[in-house]
């Protein structure tokens, strides 16, 4: 099946003329997303301004059988949104409007291609808090958020996109358009069933609206950045931290070389001489930060801690944490190809898991640098490496099944963030097994019973 | 690398949300074009003359791509490929780049005979009696961004070499091919501002353009010309470049392609090494200040509201931030008011309002929003193209709004200070102080 004149006259009738892409110039950059090595031509891109628009281009893709993948900004870290071939490419940027801010519900109504960042900054203006912080916020949707179910630097206090979302609009595989949820802080209506979209990565329905919940902003921050001489010692740490009940906002973890190429890029004075390195962060009430980061501090240093020293204004917190969401892509300094893995594990297994790794690395002979969500025990080992040595690469597969296979053994996940797509998907038997797979396929038949929606991804029919 | 970290910074994506009008999507292209998956045409041609070439996206890049290499090559092969080519643009672009870019003789004959047209009331004129509307029609719309040419040249506000007593360093001074018609005065308050930190100048009379014009256009060859021009015009006025603190640019477009000869003609048999010493002594004037010591005028406060727009390639390209904004503070009196949006392009870009006039007016119009919102009378910037650029904007919106550049105000300050002298030779070597 290749996309005939027709169904792109079809197409253009739908969108107008400007909002169908096919020549190669325009299509060939909607061919990746995030994820390096992953590459697949779209036989058409088009941009939907709206909710029924994207319902008219799904019926009229179901009628013909084409695969249809939705989009954002292409930012993901999985492949969840690289093309299929032939396949017409669904980008919701064009849905960008903030559509209502409701101060007394506290809650947000966005379009789905709406920027991440953007719904951060409008809930600042009105001194509230979108907590969900992805390392491509900047630029990133929220509709691909939901999609993703993305986490970020705030896990640990304050969860992942799924415990904002509060309603949505979606567009199902018959061209239905659904609302989902509501404004209520209690519901039990029934199944929840935007729960099953958010994180179901485009293969169920397309988001087209999201309804958010926000919370009022921290009064008060503070900002620490402790070092060690060995990583495991970090990882110690912040189980002791956890152990000791508290629940500070961010607990950062990045290794040397990821310390070095991250203060290559931001040029914030990082301790390039430590081997580990935590960001540690707690907000709220005034009295309770201070006695957190006194806390936090101590525990840092029973633990061996170099040196703690504390962020001295807001700016410098900001600075620290910005730099912070760069490390992945501040590890490309160092190879050509960077393969970010998502590896999670219960928080009582950090520092085992963070030895094996090493270990794994040191067998392998492969260069790993290791950052992550120390505090919600969700670890992005990255892979230096080229994707053009075909010999290296194959000691990266086996590197990486090993960490896999190890951090289920601990009764971890083998993506916390990320996303299945394309990148895990041989892996998500063995982490779920076959009865929860099997639900998921079923989930699948019945709501996209001719497998139009994003083919192929988190795992075959 | 594709993470899309370069998406928000770059201003033809941000105004079209089309991934081949950014970064990310514009290497994917040439990538494709590498890889064998797409054949060089025309569109691929256009997409890479549609970017600002801001840099803007290096900036933000975590992963340090270059950018500013990638995108020179591509045009380099678009050119050689002829995808493009056009009479029009086939005439224009030898007229400008090939012809008088290089002539730097030729380029003062014409900037006279433009300032008399302009002095003359002829100018007026053809606008008063609309003679304009008779040119072609993107002339026509050109004609008011024509900037005003100067009477006098740099070569004649400027001496070969000036020294101050006492002498703490020995700098070159490029004074630039636009800047020299249009901003001379600006060479002349750098000097100023050099002698009274103690530089001794040197100041070549007949100085070429960099190549920035030649190595953004696709004529890498002709921007290597250029820059052993350049060397020798230096080493001809101040002798061995080893035996200079520094060469000085003042110009944020022109510095980024002049630290760059390094790489230029890193395979010139004769000139590599030279190019290796002028790279590593080349430094924006912001930047040179900084380096030796920021000497404040002690003239009294003339309170002054002003704001700074960031060139594209000081602030991206150089990575020359803080220091412009350090000279704006050492001035008594002047208070700065931070420009949202400081460093989004201004639609300038080289010769990108020239050949983008939409997408530039669109950015254009961005950046007056933006001044109109910090109320100031005055904004400084540190390159020719962005202060014609937004002079013109300006004229055309008709808001009485003076774009200077921070060494002139500086200069202005140091005037102020000792008001006897109108070139300031008497220095303080930051030892004696």
């Amino acid at each position: 099946m290749s996309l005939s004149p027709d169904s792109l006259a079809v197409l253009r009738d739908i969108l107008g003329e400007p909002n169908v892409l096919t020549q190669p110039e325009d299509v060939i950059p909607y061919s990746f997303d995030g994820t390096a090595a992953l590459k697949q031509p779209a036989g058409c891109v088009v941009f939907p301004q709206n909710a029924p628009q994207v319902a008219r281009v799904i019926k009229f893709a179901r009628q013909n059988h084409l695969p249809v993948v939705s989009r954002g900004s292409g930012t993901g870290l999985s492949g969840g949104s690289v093309p299929v071939a032939n396949g017409i490419v669904l980008c919701l940027v064009k849905l960008d409007r903030v559509l209502q801010l409701d101060e007394k519900n506290l809650t947000i109504l966005v379009e789905a291609g709406v920027v991440t960042q953007k719904v951060a900054d409008h809930a600042a203006a009105a001194g509230l808090l979108y907590p969900p912080d992805p390392g491509s916020m900047k630029i990133s949707t929220i509709g691909g958020n939901v999609a993703e179910n993305s986490g970020g630097l705030r896990g640990l206090k304050y969860g992942v996109t799924r415990d904002y979302v509060m309603g949505m609009e979606v567009v199902l595989a018959d061209g239905q358009v659904v609302w989902l949820g509501n404004k209520c802080v209690k519901d039990v209506a029934g199944y929840s069933m935007k729960d099953v979209f958010i994180g179901s990565e485009g293969t169920l329905g397309i988001i087209t609206q999201v309804l958010l919940k926000l919370v009022p902003k921290p009064a008060a921050k503070k900002t620490l950045l402790a070092t060690f001489v060995r990583m495991d010692a970090a990882a110690e740490a912040v189980s002791a931290i956890i152990a000791a009940k508290i629940i500070p906002c961010t607990l950062e973890f990045l290794d040397k070389i990821t310390i070095q190429c991250v203060e290559e890029y931001a040029r914030i004075g990082l301790p390039l001489n430590a081997e580990a390195m935590l960001l540690m962060e707690t907000d709220g009430h005034p009295a309770v930060v201070e006695e957190e980061a006194r806390r936090m501090e101590e525990i840092a240093r029973q633990h061996g801690a170099e040196s703690v020293t504390v962020a001295k204004s807001a700016e410098e917190s900001a600075r620290l944490a910005t730099a912070r969401r760069s490390a992945f892509s501040a590890l490309a300094r160092m190879a050509p190809t960077t393969i970010l893995e998502d590896a999670t594990v219960p928080r009582s297994e950090l520092a085992r898991m963070i030895r094996f790794i090493q270990e794994v690395g040191e067998h392998h002979r492969l260069r790993i640098g290791t950052f992550g969500h120390m505090g919600d025990g969700n670890l992005h080992p990255t892979f230096l490496t080229d994707e053009r040595n075909f010999e290296e690469m194959e000691r990266v597969e086996h590197a990486m099944k090993a960490i896999f296979d190890f951090a289920i053994k601990l009764g971890g996940t083998v993506t916390g963030e990320h996303g299945v797509g394309l990148a895990k998907k041989r892996f998500l038997p063995g982490a779920i097994g076959e009865g929860s797979l099997d639900l998921m396929r079923q989930l699948k038949r019945t709501l996209d019973p001719d497998n139009i929606l994003n083919p192929g991804k988190i795992f075959d029919p | 690398m594709h993470c899309g970290m370069c998406l928000p910074t770059c201003p033809t994506y941000d105004a079209t949300k089309l991934e081949r009008h950014s970064p990310r999507g514009r290497i994917s292209l040439m990538r494709a074009l590498a890889d064998g998956d797409l054949e060089l045409g025309s569109e691929f041609g256009k997409e890479m003359y549609y970017c600002l070439g801001c840099l803007a996206c290096e900036t933000a890049c975590p992963a340090g791509v270059n950018y500013a290499a990638m995108f020179e090559a591509a045009r380099a092969d678009i050119e050689t490929s002829g995808v493009l080519a056009k009479p029009k643009r086939n005439f224009v672009r030898w007229f400008t780049v090939k012809f008088i870019f290089i002539r730097p003789r030729l380029l003062r004959r014409l900037g006279q005979l433009l300032y008399l047209y302009q002095v003359s009331g002829l100018q007026s004129l053809a606008r008063k009696l609309r003679l304009t509307a008779l040119l072609p029609q993107n002339l026509r719309e050109l004609e008011p961004l024509t900037p005003t040419v100067r009477r006098y040249f740099s070569d004649a506000l400027i001496r070969e070499v000036e020294t101050p007593t006492p002498r703490c360093h020995r700098v070159g001074l490029l004074t630039g091919c636009i800047q020299d018609l249009i901003y001379s005065e600006i060479n002349r308050d750098t000097a100023d501002v050099l002698l009274a930190h103690g530089c001794e100048v040197f100041t070549p009379r007949l100085q070429s353009c960099c190549g920035s014009l030649h190595a953004h256009n696709g004529e890498l060859a002709l921007a290597q010309e250029m820059a052993r021009r350049n060397i020798l015009a230096i080493e001809g006025c101040a002798g061995p470049l080893e035996a200079l603190d520094a060469i000085i640019s003042n110009a944020g477009g022109c510095g980024s392609h002049l630290k760059n000869y390094a790489h230029l003609l890193h395979d010139d048999l004769v000139f590599a090494a030279r190019a290796a010493t002028w790279s590593r002594k080349l430094k924006d004037i912001h930047e040179w200040l900084a380096e030796i010591g920021l000497q404040r005028p002690t003239c009294p406060p003339q309170p002054q509201r002003v704001t700074y727009h960031e060139s594209c390639h000081l602030c991206h390209g150089q990575k020359v931030i803080h220091a412009p904004r350090e000279v704006l503070r050492a001035i008594p009196g002047l208070e700065i008011v931070e420009l949202p949006e400081s460093n989004w392009c201004c639609g300038s870009a080289g010769i990108y309002n020239i050949t983008q006039p939409e997408m530039a007016g669109r950015l254009l119009d961005r950046k007056l929003a933006n001044l109109q919102r910090t109320g100031v009378s005055v904004v400084a910037s540190a390159n020719p193209g962005c202060s014609v650029q937004l002079e013109a904007g300006l004229r055309q919106a008709a808001r009485d709004v003076r774009v200077v550049h921070p060494i002139s105000l500086l200069a202005e300050a140091f005037r102020r200070t000792n008001p006897r002298t109108e070139v300031n030779r008497k220095s303080r070597c930051p030892d004696d102080l």
